[in-house]
């Protein structure tokens, strides 16, 4: 049961793993980018998983002083690093784009041979 | 508003970057850059003054009280980090105009100092933050305007190098997040002061090991550690001669920082080097990457991917000081970090010239330079003495505390490594040394000296590496406070 409890962190962790496989197992440019996103993707559920309180309630602000809210911080931080995240992606893509432009392909070993035989 | 330094250090940099995209014209944004980098160098310069008499500066933004609010907190440590961040970009500005001009299309140079300010302004940040998540914010402003200037160089294997250090950069800062995400989780605080009062009551804990495994991988990755520095030898020889000079020269020794402030101050060094064993990883590490990189530099073909190859042997000395954990051991490794900004700024600014009369930094391009562009060789001479660490360069009092440091804890081997390095990199300065002044110029026109707007700032670089190495009392005396304010002695 405890195991179950823990539903949110195997979530995180498989996420996790999908995502860095990619970024090291796939030779598509535009695949290691997605592989990046979920990576990251899976650190914005940590983030949330952390700031839930069991019986917690969502932090605004409720008469009474017995009221348990959730911890509205990792949210909260959550939205600064989604907000990284959106804009490595950007960069990243927008860098595929320059690089298809210039070699023509998007996999990495057809960069590799063109790039050898300059 | 001498109270509000601090946060105008990073408040008028980052209003300076917008701005310098709206001139949209390449001068007027290079004044809005100058200007802005000139500033962080003032205010650098006041708050070092201010942290050497008044000791630490805490400041809390928008007047939220330390441990709720993003609080910045200077002390000797990141007050030289500033210095020495905000110095190169003082110098690398000037250099950057008629650099970029001669290397970035016209229509991309606004873009070009706009994510030049924001890089600056990101490495400030990473330094004068006591915030942990205010650090990765940072981080990530620094790395994602980096990645965009690397992306400009004029080859297009600039594109795919960008692209690599994006996603291993991304990764590193992620691992970086993760670990923060695991602090917070243990002690509900993000911090730094405050992190180093509640991290020993939970210290016991699986979850805290974790967190500094993953702060430690992931800095590393940022730092450029071997084996973790696959990323840093093409961004540094495809990306444009200024950003070279400007991004070897501060990122890697903010990310040096990074490690110093998370390992010293934030888990203290008894956790990090008696319970994690952190020397047992780093000293193995720095003496691989210190022998191997400077092998591998010897081999290079392009003048360069050489000095990016010596960077990764310096950084091995610089982390080889830090593992030791003794204060002697940190101020070699915190004054190698200034010493090291000043000479690899100075090479890349020559390289610069060389890549705007010649067009090439290949070693073999380089024939003749001696005496076609005397003073841009001169400039490299001196620089290179500096990198070996012949005495009277700032290059030898490094070396210096470093030796000293190792004999102090009866590890001469560690001693003979450095020297071995010290060998090596004779080696592959007098590689280029070689080829340009006892090889004779090619036929056809000779390259003409470069224009003086390139020639003044690196020597001001030149100038600083023997003016500090002449005068070590400033740095070393600084260098060794910041480090016993790491270590928590002294004071």
């Amino acid at each position: 049961m405890r195991l179950l409890g823990l539903y949110n962190y195997w979530v995180v962790i498989v996420l996790m793993m999908v995502g860095f496989y990619t970024i090291i197992a796939r030779d598509n440019l535009v695949k290691k980018l997605i592989g990046l996103s979920i990576f990251q993707t899976s650190v914005f559920m940590l983030y949330i998983s952390m700031g839930r309180i069991h019986g917690g309630t969502a932090p605004i602000l409720m008469e009474g002083t017995d009221v348990v809210y959730s911890n509205p911080l990792p949210h909260v931080l959550i939205l600064t690093a989604i907000v990284v995240g959106v804009a490595t992606t950007a960069v990243g893509l927008s860098l595929v784009i320059r690089i298809n432009e210039a070699y023509g392909t998007v996999e990495e070993d057809e960069i590799h041979s063109q790039d050898e035989s300059l | 508003m001498s109270a509000h330094l601090p946060v105008l250090l990073i408040v008028v940099p980052l209003l300076a970057a917008p701005l310098a995209a709206l001139v949209r014209h390449p001068r007027g944004s290079w004044v809005v850059a100058l200007g802005a980098s000139w500033w962080a160098l003032g205010v650098s310069i006041a708050l070092l003054m201010r942290v050497l008499a008044d000791g630490t500066i805490s400041y809390e933004i928008g007047g939220w009280a330390a441990p709720w609010g993003i609080e910045y907190r200077i002390d000797v440590a990141n007050a030289f980090v500033l210095l020495i961040v905000s110095g190169i970009g003082a110098v690398v500005t000037p250099y950057a105009r008629v650099s970029v001009e001669r290397e970035v299309e016209a229509a991309r140079i606004p873009l070009f100092h706009t994510a030049f300010i924001l890089c600056l302004t990101g490495l400030l940040g990473i330094a004068v933050t006591g915030d942990v998540f205010n650090v990765f914010v940072f981080l990530e402003i620094s790395s994602l305007s980096a990645y965009a200037l690397i992306a400009l160089g004029q080859d297009r294997r600039a594109l795919t190098s960008a692209y690599q250090y994006l996603v291993m950069g991304s990764v590193g800062a992620t691992f970086i997040v993760i670990g923060i995400g695991l602090l917070y989780v243990m002690t509900g605080t993000l911090n730094m002061a405050d992190l180093a009062v509640r991290l020993p009551e939970v210290a016991a804990t699986r979850t805290i090991p974790v967190a500094f495994a993953f702060l430690t991988v992931g800095i590393c990755l940022k730092l450029a550690l071997f084996p973790l520095h696959l990323w840093l030898p093409n961004a540094y020889t495809f990306a444009p001669s200024s950003v070279t000079a400007f991004i070897a020269s501060t990122a890697t020794k903010v990310a040096v920082y990074m490690l110093l402030r998370f390992f010293f101050t934030v888990f203290g060094a008894a956790f990090s080097f008696d319970v994690m064993q952190l020397d047992m990883v780093l000293m193995p590490l720095a003496l691989v990457a210190i022998v191997s990189m400077s092998l591998v530099a010897i081999y290079q073909q392009n003048a360069k991917r050489l000095l990016a190859y010596s960077s990764l042997a310096q950084i091995g000395y610089m982390i080889l000081g830090i593992s030791l954990a003794s204060v002697t051991g940190v101020t070699a490794g915190i004054l190698h970090l200034f010493n090291h900004a000043l000479m690899k700024g100075a090479l890349f600014m020559t390289l610069g010239c060389v890549m705007y009369r010649v067009g090439s930094v290949r070693v073999e391009a380089m024939a003749g330079l001696g005496k076609t562009m005397p003073w841009t060789m001169a400039a490299f001479v001196i620089g290179g003495l500096s990198l070996i660490g012949v005495p009277l360069t700032v290059g030898f009092v490094s070396k210096w505390y470093l030796v000293l440091a190792a004999l102090e804890q009866g590890l001469w081997p560690l001693a003979v490594v450095v020297l071995l390095g010290s060998l090596l990199a004779v080696m592959y300065v007098w590689k280029v040394v070689e080829v340009a002044y006892f090889q004779p110029p090619p036929d056809g026109d000779p390259p003409a000296e470069a224009p003086l707007s390139l020639l003044v700032p690196t020597w001001a670089l030149v100038v600083a590496n023997l003016y500090f190495g002449i005068d070590a009392k400033l740095t070393a005396g600084v260098a060794m406070r910041a480090a016993e304010a790491l270590l928590g002695v002294g004071q």
